[in-house]
């Protein structure tokens, strides 16, 4: 048995001069990183503070920083694929069919595993246990343990790209075709292994979450009395510890098909892949709204902070993210309508996902009417938020026209699905990330993101939106099935053209978050966030400073009613300093998570490309840190009083520095509460 | 948790083990969605023997039979285990931890038995769907009994180092929870796999 298995110096990407420049710009990308890293002589920093972190806002950050980086990846093959569908007519373009294949998986794959998971994982983080006036998760150092798995998969589709190929077989990995007869590389293994390795990491955070908003509220923080993104964080936790097994099972059956020659799905022998694709939407039609329903819980934030109201509906918005939750464990079988259910089966499973629609529009009349006779300022979060509202709908009614079975006969694989679900994750999902980043940002890093060039990328967003997908809802009626390479009707370029340049105006989006990011950096000093509470908020995160100490609560807040931390400023008991205080208790750093993800990682590559020794090296790692780890009772360490009271004791000038309202200059400033001059 | 003197936690303490409690019956819940699944593909697949072996020819009841009581009087044995634990009797935990560790061991050594008597008749897992299935499901089963076993090694370690700690005893309870519940799976793939499979 060789020790390198079945890689050799072929799987390097020499053949073809776009795949080799893609591994350029892989491996000079990370190169640049240490290279940043050694110049600002941060080692230390970065290992001790933050590779070791298990404070949640850290982790919450690195996990928003790996979703940032997979957003442009995931950009850069959508943009890959606009250009060549706008010149493939009657000729090859400039990318072989097998290339081709390869971009819309990785796309799909990426967009959905490596950047909207982490993305969501990330604002939950940072922002969750800060709702609830807690210090942690339950469970820090397992936080870590996750967010080093999602690195690890992460990390597995980026080296794709340098040794060997990523799967040709779409985001859903469907057999026969991803089966070994069919599709012999090692591509489909990197998605099985990037998935599986990603997809453990992301159910220890919904157990985490769960456990947290159960068991760590503070006081008088009943569950209706929780934010509404809180609500959302803990209905998609219960669809994620439910969810996600399916998909465990599904990649898993599909990994022992290919490696050890079993007979899950293959074609002959005893084979099923209706099984295959039934456990992927078992756990895939949950996963739509385990990205959804986060992003709706911070557009239900934000539209009650700008509009300077109270959300209107709260319990109908609560009962709808459960209805939502529900029904979303019986809708599975509208992905593959066409693949010979009876008529009845498909209706029941018609019938209720038009049902789903019912929820989801009692919160978009919620929203509605939380902006309805209030003062709305228009910062970037807010002009997401709207632009969701907008155009959510549309995407809500063409999906609930997709519910008809005999609708989906005639739509099916084409590109109005595709623009079906992007009209649903862009301004769904995407702009609620995108707004929860730009109004959460000041809680993470002590300052605000430019406004400027966050309203500029946000015209872009969604101009460029509406731009690149509504010509795919003509062309799904034209006939365009998805996943094309070339095509032959003259009729479909035009559009693919105008969708092109859509990507394009969508890459001007890009560029201005980029920028804004950049801008605000160099400009922080005149954009500080002295009280913590930027944008006169109304949950308990506003209540911390920003960034927000380790211990989050120096005092842990006494809650009396929704929307803590407006009624302790209306009440003038916000920013009070306490008689005195206590020492805290602390878990310790520790470098147990980022070595589980590194073995983790060791461990996908060797089961990719079956070097055994190596996969049972690695699982031997992984099991002697469990073990070291769990014998190991001394994991927390005291923060004396003192120090408590010397980082608090500098906060308190601060805001006697501070305007008495961070908003105050906006125009159509509803007044109120005035927050207390510190004592 | 009042016995033993060491036992004695801070409310903080014990707020901590009531979130671990918790949290890994939340984690045993997600893990009994991963067995509902490979059931429902064995159901699904029982069937699918592609010529080769059915159920009947390959499941003996014998040691289908002696394999349950192994895991049965292994999850008395740890009760038993569980009932020192209150009594504070460091001894007799380590005692009854390491009887039910050699009946989980014996319940593997005839699975592995079983399994690899199947392989060499020919019936391994790549033979047909039904076998996959069979294979995946137990050996899934097999693999989780393992791991508990490694756990019920490192907590023997614990106690013999540690002693009846808080944090032993909590961690106890939670590898009692684990093993009763890997207990409950076998009752279902006996009666779901076995006896209709040779009836
Ligand atoms: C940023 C702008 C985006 C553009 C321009 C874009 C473009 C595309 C294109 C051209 C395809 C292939 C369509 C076909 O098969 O004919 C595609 C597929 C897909 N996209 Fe996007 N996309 C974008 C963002 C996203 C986001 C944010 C997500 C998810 C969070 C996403 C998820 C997917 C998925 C799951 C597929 C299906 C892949 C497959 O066929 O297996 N996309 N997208
Ligand atoms: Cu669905």
């Amino acid at each position: 048995m060789d020790i390198f298995g079945r890689l050799t110096i072929e799987s390097l990407p020499f053949y073809s001069a776009i795949a080799a420049s893609g591994a350029a710009v892989t491996v000079l990308g990370g190169l640049s990183v240490v290279a940043v890293i050694t110049y600002f002589g941060a080692w230390r920093l970065v290992l001790f503070q933050w590779l070791s972190s298990v404070d949640h806002k850290k982790i919450g950050i690195m996990y928003i920083m790996l979703a940032l980086v997979m957003l442009v990846r995931g950009f850069v093959d959508a943009a890959m694929m606009r250009s060549q569908q706008a010149i493939a007519l009657n000729s090859d373009g400039y990318l072989p069919p097998g290339h081709f294949d390869q971009i819309f998986s990785s796309h799909g794959t990426i967009m959905i595993f490596f950047m909207a998971m982490p993305f969501l994982s990330g604002l939950i983080n940072l922002i969750m246990p800060q709702q609830i006036g807690s210090r942690d998760v339950a469970f820090p150092f397992m936080n870590a343990v996750s967010l080093w798995l999602s690195m690890a998969g992460a990390a597995l589709v980026l080296i794709s790209l340098v040794i060997g190929k990523f799967s040709t077989a779409g985001w859903t990995a469907y057999p026969p075709y991803s089966g070994l007869e069919f599709t012999p590389g090692v591509g489909v293994d990197y998605w099985i292994w990037a998935v599986l390795i990603s997809g453990f990491g992301s159910t220890m955070s919904g157990i985490n979450f769960l456990v947290t908003i159960i068991k760590c509220r503070a006081p008088g923080m009943t569950m209706f009395r929780l934010p509404l993104f809180t609500w959302t964080v803990f209905i998609t936790s219960v669809l994620i510890i439910f969810a996600f097994p399916a998909l465990t099972v599904a990649c898993a059956m599909l990994a022992l098909d290919r490696t050890l020659g079993m007979h899950f799905f293959t074609n002959g022998m005893g084979g099923n892949m209706m099984n295959y694709i039934n456990l992927f939407w078992l756990w895939g039609h949950p996963e739509v709204y385990i990205l959804i329903l986060p992003a709706f819980g911070v557009f239900s934030e934000v539209v009650a902070v700008f509009s300077q109201k109270r959300l209107f509906g709260y319990i109908s918005l609560v009962l709808a993210t459960m209805a939502i939750g529900l029904l979303s464990f019986t809708v599975w079988l509208h992905h593959f309508f066409t693949m010979g259910s009876s008529a009845r089966v498909n209706s029941f499973f018609g019938t209720m996902t038009t049902i789903i629609a019912v929820p989801t529009g009692v919160k978009v009349f919620d929203w509605l009417l939380t902006m309805y006779r209030g003062r709305i300022i228009f910062k970037p979060p807010m002009l997401f938020t709207i632009g969701f509202l907008v155009t959510f709908v549309i995407g809500g009614l063409s999906g609930v026209l997709l519910a008809l079975p005999p609708i989906d006969y005639l739509m099916h694989n084409t590109t109005f699905l595709i623009a079906h679900f992007h009209n649903m994750i862009i301004p769904g999902v995407l702009f609620g990330y995108l707004a929860g980043y730009m109004f959460w940002f000041p809680k993470a890093f002590g300052f605000k993101l430019n406004e400027k060039w966050g309203t500029r990328a946000f015209w872009c967003w969604i101009v460029g939106f509406y731009v690149a997908f509504m010509p795919l809802y003509v062309l799904g009626l034209l006939g365009m099935p998805r996943r094309m390479e070339h095509y032959e009707i003259a009729a479909w370029q035009p559009h693919l053209i105008v969708a092109a340049f859509g990507a394009f105006i969508i890459l001007l989006g890009m560029i201005c978050l980029g920028v804004q990011l950049w801008v605000s950096v160099r400009d922080r000093i005149e954009a500080l966030d002295l009280t913590g509470d930027p944008w006169n908020g109304r949950s308990l995160e506003w209540a911390t400073s920003s960034p927000a100490a380790p211990y989050n609560f120096a005092v842990l807040p006494k809650v009396e009613c929704r929307d803590a931390w407006w009624d302790m400023k209306q009440r003038g008991v916000a920013y009070r300093r306490p008689e005195k205080y206590e020492d805290i208790v602390m878990p310790k750093n520790t470098f147990a998570g980022a070595v589980i993800g590194a073995a983790g990682f060791a461990f996908g590559f060797a089961m990719i490309w079956w070097i055994w020794w190596l996969a049972l090296l690695s699982l031997a790692v992984i099991g002697a840190a469990i073990i070291v780890r769990a014998s190991n009772d001394d994991d927390e360490f005291v923060m004396p009083a003192s120090e408590v009271k010397a980082i608090e004791d500098a906060r308190f000038p601060q805001l006697a520095k501070a305007p008495k309202n961070a908003m105050e200059d906006e125009p159509g400033f509803a007044g109120q509460p005035a927050p207390e001059a510190a004592a | 948790m009042s016995s033993a003197a060491a036992m004695t936690v801070s409310p903080r303490e014990a707020k901590r083990y009531e979130e671990k409690d918790f949290g890994f019956w939340l984690y045993l819940m997600s893990d009994a969605v991963i067995f509902a699944c490979l059931f429902a593909t064995y159901l699904v697949m029982a069937g699918n023997a592609a010529g080769g072996p059915t159920p009947k020819d390959v499941f003996s009841l014998e040691r289908a039979a002696a394999e349950t009581a192994l895991l049965l009087l292994s999850s008395t044995t740890f009760g038993i285990a569980a009932v020192s634990l209150w009594a504070g009797d460091r001894s007799k935990v380590l005692l009854w931890l390491a009887i039910t560790l050699l009946l989980g061991a014996g319940f593997i050594a005839l699975e592995f038995g079983e399994f690899s008597g199947m392989i060499a008749e020919g019936a391994g897992p790549d033979r047909s769907g039904f076998l996959s299935a069979f294979f995946t499901l137990v050996g899934t089963h097999g693999l989780h009994v393992s791991v508990g076993l490694v756990w019920i090694l490192v907590m023997i370690g614990q106690v013999f180092a540690k002693g009846l700690t808080a944090p032993v005893a909590s961690r106890l309870m939670r590898l009692g929870l684990f093993w009763h519940f890997l207990d409950i799976i076998w009752v279902v793939i006996f009666s779901v796999v076995y006896l209709p499979g040779l009836l």
